[in-house]
């Protein structure tokens, strides 16, 4: 009896310590998690950014001071110790996140959460991403030391914060999902910045083309897909005189798409990945001094992709948005310059068809054959044997698909060229840039970057302005890559690259601003053959129109434009359809809206009706136009807005506008607009009595999610803010200007920014997401530009970061 | 004063101690110790260890969360499906650190029992 009721209570303290010790599904390991002394409860509080730090290889003191945003102001007294500095500082306020990000970039997510990762984890590890970091790595150890030095003592500065945890210090989200940060090292950096490559260059729809083109013919395709659009403003001004080129385009060789049926296509970045910059110069800018602009239009997550500081040296002062887990300021400004990035959007992946030998070792080119290389990836998954994919590489680049990964064919597979695998040096143009002081080495920092392309906008406090579209660029011939290519076939290869120096750029143009809003990069005269990779069509126009409106320009113009919720692709259809729609036959309910819809003034505030009907209507109708490319079977592409619309006004007979599924009618433009509207009037209702209303902060319920898929418990809701996708203020449900910046190149520069998030990572800090109610309502928080490591009525508190003496 | 207060006491003085080294279970190794030492009859013998941990980690849960205004115990109380209230967390906190040092304390009784029987 003793014996039994000794072994039962035994038993019973062994089950509730596994069971509390453990993670059980979605469930923490509950005794661990809520222990008052190492559990959650140790994250609740704000991080401490007083006293003095030691930190291992610091030559010098560090001081950095924290204003009232928790923006670190860093002064060092060289480079060195600067990126530790900084790598120091982002893993205290950001260490679950970049460590976070490197595990998605590298494809290694089942380690964290188990097999469901795997199928993410495998598309990551055949785009190449682990050999397009280790290209990079290579890169910097061969040519350019100085920076992998660099990058190197930010990792020592992440580890000297990692190193100096204890497991109660961890950040939250570790210990929700029960593991421990790892060693940072010099690589993730570079994994990190092909995040980002993947994030603005990684898109492209050559596949779903080739379906497209098989289905509908080459005529219907130009007609759906044209390289330009009948209205064009693009990045660099037309009147661009480009004579100065003398490197012709590649020769067409003539050669035919591989018209192969794919059934299914690796996933993609967001599409409305984006930004606007614009910079004015002094004669337009009422202050007399350029001002320049930029807004990024990323997901809208938390913690943010950026975190702002001040990093300082005696030889430079460079102030913005850093993004966690790359070195130095990615869009900000210093004493001289400033400078800001939107998305160039150019066609930079290429597909070939690979047909492989009986044992898939070598694959057919030029007549003969040449050898695979294979890379084998492990990919750790949590509570299970590791999974091993073996990839093979061509000189094109990985087989992305083949009989292994989303193919059926034995023989053959689908080979990736893509500009990301290149191996630039990305991370030194950051480092130029945050030292430069005018425009040449403004030029000069750009040339070291590859991927993705940029459209970077520049401004002096000399009172030059100016746009660069800088990426590595293969000079193809015309067609080159719209479709999957033969890769047997070497003209098929890029054949070159076009010279740095022939990228297009402006520099002081004659209209006194320059502007980038994702649009096409050039008109039909710049020398080479650009691709139209999803052009956008909207906001270029409404910010050009803005900056062609009157002579002068100040800050308050830079914010109206930065909030500016006109909806120019409404204005394009809306008239139109209401003109010429039938309208008799609504119901009463129906008459509601359309009357509503025809008092709007396309405007997207966040309290108008008028967004969420234009959006349903024009949902509803896309749907109806387009039902051909409702398939199951294979992947297609999606016709652009812009000419889809141009079809609708001009088009409106053509057999693409009838439904196919009623064979005894042959619908017209007209009539889809009536089957659209009753359509989205019928949902209209459905939402008014779910909602209440349909105002236009009610439908679209913009929020910013927590990276751990959306964790709703540390994410916000329902943030009232207005705009739209190819909307100046491009916000829509979860993607939206993620940093805004407005820089007056006075001498020191003035300049305000803000962005949808807070400095802190920690669910917990009042600092985690204290900007956004600020961002949504429009406002901005002034940049305090120090002058030097005085502490100033700005600072709130100073913390010093002191070399650690050998032990 | 009796074993039950004696028992309380040494329960959380045992935690406060084990806990400078050891992780969150040291309220387990606590309260079998104390278990061991000051021995209790029937439900006491869980109830009192019980309550030790349930007030010694719910008070200090409130503290530190009430240093930061409960922001983020909130959250977790919203991740636990506890319905957003830091108050929920706080008690189910305290249940679950009570738990394990009862059941702990269970088996240092049933422990001294047999010692005991042996000598």
């Amino acid at each position: 009896m003793k014996y039994a009721k000794l072994l039962l209570s035994l038993l019973g303290t062994l089950g509730i310590f596994f069971l509390l010790n453990t993670k059980i599904g979605a469930l923490p390991p509950l005794g661990k998690f809520l222990s008052p002394a190492s559990g959650i409860w140790q994250n609740e509080t704000d991080e401490s950014i007083s006293g003095e730090v030691m930190i291992p290889g610091l030559q010098e003191e560090v001081v950095v001071h924290y204003d009232a945003q928790l923006i670190p102001h860093v002064f060092a007294q060289n480079d060195h110790d600067l990126y530790k500095a900084q790598g120091y500082l982002t893993a205290k306020h950001r260490l679950w996140q970049i460590e976070f990000q490197t595990y998605a970039a590298s494809g290694r997510l089942s380690e964290i959460f188990g097999e469901g990762a795997l199928e993410y984890d495998r598309t990551e590890r055949r785009r190449g991403m682990g050999y397009g970091a280790d290209q990079a790595m290579a890169y910097m150890e061969k040519y350019d030391q100085e920076t992998l030095a660099f990058v190197q003592d930010y990792a020592d500065g992440v580890n000297a914060y990692i190193n100096q945890l204890e497991p109660e210090d961890y950040p939250v989200e570790y210990k929700l999902l029960d593991y421990k940060p790892e060693a940072w090292t010099a690589k993730k950096t570079a994994l990190l910045l092909m995040y980002m490559t993947k994030m603005l260059a990684g898109g492209d729809d050559d596949l779903e083309y080739t379906n497209t083109l098989r289905l509908i013919g080459k005529e219907n395709f130009d007609l759906l897909f044209p390289d330009f659009f009948d209205v064009n403003d693009p990045v660099i001004p037309k009147e661009t005189d480009w004579s100065f080129i003398d490197v012709p385009q590649t020769p067409s060789p003539g050669s035919e798409a591989v018209l192969d049926t794919i059934k299914e296509t690796i996933s993609k970045p967001n599409p409305d990945n984006g930004s606007n910059n614009w910079a004015v110069s002094g004669a337009k800018s009422s202050t007399g001094n350029p001002i320049l602009a930029n807004d990024p239009h990323l997901g809208l997550n938390l913690p943010s992709i950026w975190f702002v500081m001040q990093l300082s040296t005696p030889e430079y002062n460079a102030f913005g948005a850093t993004i966690p887990g790359a070195l130095g300021v990615i869009s900000g400004f210093n004493q001289h310059i400033s400078w800001g990035e939107t998305n160039a959007t150019r066609d930079v992946i290429d597909w070939y068809k690979i047909e492989f030998n009986q044992d898939r070792t070598q694959y057919q080119y030029d007549g003969s054959w040449k050898d695979v290389k294979v890379r084998v990836e492990e990919i750790k998954i949590k509570n299970q044997a590791a999974y091993i994919d073996s990839v093979l590489y061509t000189h094109h680049g990985p087989v992305v698909y083949d009989k292994n990964f989303k193919s059926d064919s034995e023989w053959s597979g689908y080979a990736m060229k893509w500009v990301g695998h290149e191996g630039g040096n990305n991370q030194k143009t950051f480092l130029q840039l945050n030292r430069a002081k005018n425009y040449e080495d403004y030029t000069a920092a750009l040339q070291y970057w590859n991927a993705p392309a940029q459209n970077f906008v520049f401004a002096s406090t000399e009172g030059d302005i100016a746009l660069w579209i800088q990426g590595k660029f293969p000079n193809k011939w015309e067609g080159q890559g719209k479709f999957l290519m033969d890769g047997s076939k070497p003209e098929n290869d890029w054949q070159s690259y076009i010279p740095q120096a022939y990228n297009a750029h402006t520099k002081n143009p004659e209209r006194g601003f320059v502007s980038s809003a994702n649009q096409h990069p050039v008109d039909e005269a710049y020398p080479y053959y650009v691709f139209n990779d999803g052009y956008e069509t909207y906001r270029n126009r409404v910010i050009n129109d803005f900056f062609n409106s009157k002579e002068e320009f100040s800050i308050q113009d830079f914010k109206d434009l930065h909030n500016n919720n006109d909806n120019l692709k409404a204005a394009e259809l809306v008239p139109y359809m209401l003109e010429t729609m039938d309208a008799s036959g609504l119901t009463a309910d129906e008459k509601v809206i359309y009357e509503e819809m025809k008092a709007w003034k396309f405007n997207n505030d966040i309290d108008e009706v008028g967004p969420s009907i234009w959006r349903q209507w024009y949902g509803k109708l896309y749907g109806l136009v387009w039902d051909e490319f409702d398939s199951e079977e294979t992947a297609l592409a999606s016709p652009y807005t812009y000419q889809t619309i141009y079809l609708l006004k001009n088009q409106g007979d053509h057999k693409f506008m009838d439904i196919v599924e009623t064979e005894d009618k042959t619908e017209t433009a007209q009539d889809l607009f009536l089957l659209a509207f009753k359509e989205a009037a019928a949902r209209l209702k459905e939402i008014k009595e779910e909602e209440g209303s349909y105002t236009w902060a009610n439908y679209k319920g913009t929020y910013a999610g927590h990276l751990l898929q959306g964790l709703p418990a540390f994410s916000r809701f329902d943030i009232p803010i207005g705009g739209d996708r190819n909307i100046v203020n491009a916000t829509s449900e979860n993607h939206g200007p993620s940093w805004r910046m407005i820089v007056e190149m006075s001498s020191p520069p003035t300049a305000l920014g803000i962005y949808p998030g807070g400095q802190s990572g920690n669910p917990g800090s009042k600092y985690y997401d204290d900007f956004i109610d600020d961002w949504a309502a429009g406002e901005y928080h002034s940049l305090n530009f120090l002058q030097s490591s005085e502490k100033t009525d700005k600072v709130i508190e100073t913390q010093t970061l002191k070399p650690a003496r050998d032990e | 004063m009796n074993n039950k207060i004696l028992n309380f006491i040494a329960t959380i003085v045992f935690t406060f101690l084990f806990g400078l080294f050891l992780p969150w279970w040291s309220i387990m190794v606590a309260a079998f110790l104390s278990a061991l030492l000051l021995p209790l009859e029937k439900w006491s013998s869980f109830l009192v260890p019980f309550s030790a941990i349930f007030f010694y980690w719910g008070i200090q849960a409130f503290v530190i969360s009430s240093r930061n205004d409960f922001i983020l115990a909130g959250k977790i109380s919203e991740l636990l499906q506890l319905g957003g209230s830091p108050d929920v967390l706080i008690f189910v906190t305290g249940v679950i650190g009570g738990l394990a040092a009862g059941i702990a304390a269970i088996l240092g009784r049933e422990t001294k029992v047999l010692l005991l029987s042996k000598t």
